[in-house]
């Protein structure tokens, strides 16, 4: 590993003055479960780092009743799947915790981190001059795709790995980011960016730009929420596909519903037309059935990964028959 | 740049300077000494270099230096006592559970981080709390069994 100044601000200005208005090879540390394996395979190289974890008040959990939850970006991802509030209220993010990773990641890993973590695709992470780290072309296209998007994907493939995001996008958190002197509220799925947009990075974030607090509203009374995570190895794996839902019930019928996908886009994937067809169902075993099967029809999956598109309804079915108890 | 660090390392403050850009894994092997924990993959997928670190456990090849300063560390080393083996690892010896014994110290100590919050583990919790540690000797029952024996306060 090269040699870096390591640097330890007091507040968030410190910090992003010291990131700076351009891009360089100036990065922030949190957990560095990512950022390790990153330098260390020489995709990062940065001269310095700036360790946010010497800035207080970065980690906690704070749960305001009727109002939302407000989680610190530093916050491990071990600690949220383990709150009880979390695991009550906020159903599909405490799920989609308990499924990051490994113990000993889950330890170390925040959630800020989880959701800024790079693309696990195989010719990015290896010594593949690809389109994402300033080559020419995407080897997925003609390469080994099995893992790889099937929606959103031109002109690269990738999938987004974090299994929070989704979790976080079926719930509509908002991130609170600190850009050099103020702060803003970004609304999740106003984040995460497609590669027709920017080939080289996942989401908005300018280069003196810092995620401090994950918001999510309290969810309405009838609301429930889960997260579905199918992995290729049992034990853990990134999602090879995954499922957020939230839904609002009133009785029987569905009065809202929000489906998000993981693993077969570039980021976290809203499903429009099923969320609005939803809307005023009464779910049964059939009906869900007929329902999963407007999922991604706009799919264009690759050579190696059709089977992604069958996966995705039937995560999908298999959740929503749960939170349906049927 | 030389930073200084001040941690505890198996119940011993430890101090010393070291450039930022090594890992508590190097920390461990080259500094100290200890080369009971591991380096396998480096990148955080088999656990071998696991350490119970502020008491939970995490992979050391994956913490950098910088960020050991003021925790409290337990490594493999830390488990025996006055030259007598820590009951958990007596439990490895009887149930067969080390082979080329190159998983054991991060078996050891994700099974201790466990036992240390929950004395009473069921079989599904042991599994989840050994799910970063890759053997690819016993087939994962013969540690499972010893862990499941060590019930009770360990410390």
């Amino acid at each position: 590993m090269k040699n870096f100044t390591y640097f330890q601000p007091e507040n968030l200005k410190d910090a992003a003055k010291q990131l700076g208005n351009n891009w360089k090879d100036r990065l922030l540390i949190a957990g560095g479960t990512d950022l390790l394996g990153l330098m260390k395979h020489n995709l990062e190289r940065p001269d310095v780092l700036i360790n946010l974890k010497s800035i207080a008040g970065l980690e906690k959990i704070e749960y305001l009743p009727g109002k939302e939850l407000r989680i610190g970006a530093l916050t491990k991802i071990t600690d949220i799947a383990e709150h009880p509030v979390i695991r009550e209220k906020f159903t599909a993010l405490a799920e989609a915790a308990g499924q990051v990773a490994s113990p000993q990641l889950r330890n170390m890993g925040t959630i800020g981190g989880n959701i800024c973590q790079r693309p696990r695709c195989w010719y990015y992470r290896g010594d593949f001059n690809c389109l994402r780290k300033g080559g020419d072309i995407c080897f997925a296209v003609e390469g080994r795709n099995k893992f790889h998007c099937i929606i959103g994907g031109a002109p690269c493939f990738i999938v987004h790995p974090s299994d929070l995001a989704v979790a976080l996008q079926a719930l509509e958190a908002k991130l609170i980011i600190f850009s050099g002197k103020k702060s803003k509220s970004v609304a999740i799925k106003d984040f995460f960016v497609l590669p027709d947009a920017d080939v080289y990075r996942e989401n908005i974030l300018k280069p003196n730009e810092i995620i401090t607090e994950i918001h999510i509203p309290e969810p309405a009374s009838g609301c429930q929420s889960g997260y579905l995570k199918f992995q290729e190895r049992e034990v853990w794996d990134f999602a090879t596909v995954s499922v957020g839902v939230s839904i609002k019930k009133n009785a029987n019928f569905i009065e809202t519903g929000l489906v998000v996908f993981g693993g077969v886009a570039p980021r976290p994937w809203i499903e429009q037309k099923i969320s609005q067809a939803l809307t005023g169902t009464i779910l049964k075993e059939n009906t869900i059935s007929e329902l999963t099967d407007i999922c991604l029809q706009d799919a264009e999956p690759l050579e190696e990964n059709k089977y992604k598109v069958v996966l995705a309804k039937n995560l999908l079915k298999n959740l929503l028959m749960r939170l349906n108890n049927i | 740049m030389t930073i200084e660090l001040n941690f505890t390392i198996n119940e011993k403050k430890i101090t010393l300077k070291t450039e930022p850009n090594r890992r508590l894994l190097d920390i461990l092997r080259q500094e100290l000494n200890l080369t009971g924990t591991k380096e396998g993959c480096a990148i955080g997928e088999c656990g071998a270099c696991t350490v119970v670190m502020n008491g939970k456990a995490v992979n050391s090849c994956l913490v950098l230096a910088p960020q050991i300063n003021g925790a409290e560390i337990l490594t493999v080393e830390g488990l025996e006592k006055d030259q007598r083996l820590h009951f958990l690892q007596e439990n490895f010896l009887k149930h067969g559970a080390v082979q080329c014994g190159f998983c054991t110290p991060g078996m050891l100590m994700s099974a201790y981080a466990l036992l240390s919050k929950n004395p009473n583990p069921t079989e599904a919790e042991v599994k989840e709390a050994i799910a970063g540690n890759l053997c690819r000797c016993t087939g994962y029952k013969q540690i499972i069994d010893a862990i499941l024996e060590t019930e009770g306060d360990i410390k």
